[in-house]
Formats: C-alpha cells, structure tokens, sequence
C-alpha cells in the first residue's frame, strides 16, 4: 500500500530521513514512535507529498510520488490525514468542514455529502455537534471532525501525525478509540503517536525512529517485550515508566 | 458667523458634492465608492500575484506596489491628468481620471494588506485543504481567504478611510467633490470658517461611520 525505498530527505543541511525503507501492507496499522526531532513527522508527510523528498522512492498504491504525470490531487483524496493540531477550518461549522473536500473535490450532491458527513459524525461519537464550530469544540472533538473530515474522501489510507499530543488527558482517550474502531474496520493506518497502549493494543506493526533512521520494525509484543536497539531501550524505559 | 451659507447651499454642497447627484460631474461618495471597490479587487490580484511561486507573477506585482508606494498621491493624480492624455491623444473627462489614479495608486496599498492578511492564515489550514485534495484555488477561495478577509478588516478599513478622505485631491484637477463645491460656494459668499467647518464635519462623520461598521463586521465574523 505504501512503499518506501531508500528515501532521503534534508531540510536545508538537517538530513532529516536517512536511507528509509518501509513497506505497508493493505489493512496493517503501523505506529511510528521515537524521540522528538527523529523524524516520524516528517516521514508520514512524505506520505501524501506535504514534504518532498530529495533521492529514493515512494510508493502509494502502486503509484510513485516523483512521477511527473502523477495526480497528486487525486492521490491526496485517497489519503486521510489527520494533524496534531487538528487545523479544522475555524470558520466552517463542523459540517461545512466535513462537506467541502467531497462537494469540491468529488463533486458529491450537497444532500450526499450532508448524508455522508452526519454519518460519519455519528461514527465518531458526536452526531449531535454537525452545527458546532471549532471554536465550540473541546480539543477531542475538534480531532474526532478531523478524522471525520478525513474519513469523509473515503480513503485507501488513514495518515496520523501525533493526533493526540495537542489533547488535554481526559481526552486522548476518546480520540484513541475512534481510531481503534477504524483499525477493526480494517482501514490501512500509519500512526505516529507516543501512546503505546495504542501501539501495543491495535499496531500490527513498530516502527522506531531515531536520527532519522529506522532502528527497529517489528511486531508490537517483540518491541515491548524485548527492544534489539539500545536507543529504543532507553526511549521506553522513559516513556513507560512516566 | 452665519451657517445660512450652508442652507442656501445645501443641495450643492451634499447631493452634488458629496453624493455627486446633480447637473455636473462629480461628487466625494461617487468617487470613493467605485475607487473603494476596483481597488479592493485589483489589491486582490496584486496581493495573490505577490504570493505567486512564479516570478514573472510575483516580480511585477512587486514593482507595482514598490513603485506606487514610493511616489505622493497628488504627484500621480497629476501624471494621469496632463500626461496620459497626451501620451493617448484623447482628452479624458476628471472623472475618470480621478478615478484610474485613486483605483492604481489605492491598488498598491490593498495589495499589501491582501498579502499579509493572506499571510496571518495559519499554514496549516492550506495543508489540512490540500491533504483533503483541494486544488490551490479551490484552497485559496473557500479555506484562505474567508478567513484572511475577517484578519484584513481593521487595516482594510483605515485604509478605505485614508482613501475617502484623500478623494478630496481630486479638487486640484477640477473635480466638483465636497471640498470643490465648498471652494465654489465660499468664492461666491467668503464664509470659509462656516464652510470648511462644516466639510470637516461632514468628512468626519462618514469616516467615523465607516470606522463604527468595520468594529460591527469585526464582532459578526468573530469566530475565535
């Protein structure tokens, strides 16, 4: 689904991803964890070209990202993201943010989209906030419409950047929920979180980033239990003992 | 002090001078309207075309801004007054004169303030559109700018404020606006004190009118 063949990306001097190889398979749910400035962001912004990369391949859907003839519209469309700080569009009722990529993008009826949109509000637990600005919203629901206006495109993909690092704790809980029911419904998800209940109850895979390199992918009950790397080590030991 | 001046003038000084109704061209609001207006939309294309990636978007538009920026208002109304006729061949009526040197020169500022309201919209409300797979217009109309216009509006208005009251300029190359028709009426009857008073107060009021709907706009389109 998503293929990553010895990427390398810098931002000015910075080698931000060194030499990265990855593979995600249709309905695997990924988490990318590591200590700050590794890379991960980075790394799922590549993803749907939000970040360019400078040497090496990537893959979506069987369709190469450096292609020239490629539809990066088109290929956005297919590929949910949803951002730390949820970026809802402040002046649009959560509705109106949900509608607007499919009416302008899909050219969906506004009755369909309507449609669609109060069902995937219900989905996210909230159908009752359609009316509801962001402004109005407590962080957690702000991000559930996020994912709802993601979800709305209907995508082959869910890409998360740290969806809960903005959210108050009492929060982070409900957000992780809505995306635990998207990963049972077998949606192809790449999460780069720091909650590692998350990781170890949902993640068919681990991926550990540090100094923008893949330092260890692996089943979660491998990474928990036993991580090969010193630095993944050590960034558990601080993460899970706080 | 004698204010019968202004009664015995009242229809010249405000439907003609103010408003521009009447046997002569002119008029302040018939001016600074339509300047108001065309200027706003050339600053639109002026502060999107100094956002553009292209140069040969960008490079003009900022010639353009830097050039009028840098030169007075009286100076370029007068180019267009006893130059481009000449340059044209074709005698041009004040009106539209006034009006092409108000809209360019008043183009320059907008476009600045239509850049930096542009600007002050958070960079990730423009990757939440296109990740979504919205085109750079479609980003542009329905996520960008709505909000950059609520973040434009006090500088917007003190800018359209500037204007109406600069439209008085417009006197100088024959102009019948408020200000010409007080010069007229008060070469006739010499009640400068009366007249003059009372344009400043009529330019005031309609200034401060305009100040007082801008803070009601602000408050409606409160989002935050």
């Amino acid at each position: 689904m998503v293929e990553f063949r010895n990427v390398n990306k810098w931002f000015g001097k910075l080698h931000v991803l060194k030499d990265i190889d990855l593979r995600i398979e249709r309905g695997e749910v990924v988490v990318v964890c590591g200590p700050s400035g590794s890379g991960k962001s980075t790394l799922i912004r590549c993803v749907n070209g939000l970040e360019a990369i400078q040497s090496g391949e990537i893959a979506v859907d069987g369709k190469r990202l450096s292609d020239p003839g490629l539809d990066l519209r088109a290929l956005r469309a297919e590929t949910g993201f949803v951002f730390q700080q949820f970026n809802l569009y402040p002046h649009l009722s959560a509705m109106e943010n949900i509608v607007l990529a499919p009416m302008k993008v899909r050219r969906l009826s506004r009755e369909a989209a309507e449609k669609r949109a109060a069902e995937l509000l219900a989905r996210v637990g909230i159908p009752d906030k359609a009316d509801a600005f962001p402004a109005n919203l407590s962080g957690g629901q702000q991000q559930r419409v996020a994912i709802a206006r993601a979800l709305a495109m209907q995508p082959k993909i869910m890409l998360f950047d740290e969806p809960t690092s903005a959210l108050d704790p009492e929060m982070i809980g409900e957000v992780l929920d809505t995306m635990t029911d998207l990963a049972r419904d077998g949606m192809t998800m790449i999460v780069v979180t720091h909650e590692m209940g998350f990781a170890r109850r949902v993640a068919s895979r681990v991926v550990f980033m540090d100094e923008g390199r893949i330092v260890e992918d692996t089943k979660p009950e491998a990474f928990f239990a036993a991580p090969q790397s010193e630095r993944a080590q050590q960034f558990l030991s601080k993460i899970l003992t706080r | 002090m004698d204010f019968g001046v202004i009664e015995r003038n009242w229809n010249f000084l405000l439907v003609q001078g103010l408003i521009g109704l009447g046997n002569f061209a002119g008029g302040t609001l018939r001016l600074a309207v339509p300047a108001m207006l065309l200027g706003f939309l050339l600053g639109l294309f002026v502060g999107l075309g100094r956002l553009a990636k292209s140069r040969w978007i960008s490079t003009p538009a900022t010639v353009y801004v830097e050039l009028f920026r840098g030169v007075p208002l009286v100076m370029v109304i007068f180019w267009f007054w006893f130059i481009l006729p000449r340059a044209l061949g074709v005698a041009l009526p004040e009106y539209g004169v006034a009006l092409a040197a108000f809209v360019i020169f008043e183009g320059a500022y907008l476009g600045e303030i239509v850049r930096a309201g542009i600007q002050s919209v958070p960079r990730g409300q423009v990757e939440a559109a296109a990740s979504t797979g919205l085109g750079t217009a479609q980003t542009m109309r329905s996520v960008v700018l709505p909000q950059a216009l609520r973040n434009m509006i006090p500088a917007l208005v003190t800018q359209f404020i500037v204007l109406f009251k600069d439209t008085s300029l417009a006197s100088i190359i024959g102009y019948l606006d408020l200000t010409k028709a007080a010069q007229i009426v008060n070469n006739r009857e010499i009640r400068p004190f009366e007249l003059y008073l009372f344009i400043a107060v009529v330019y005031w009021l309609c200034a401060y009118g305009m100040s007082r709907y801008a803070g009601y706009l602000e408050k409606r389109l409160a989002t935050a």
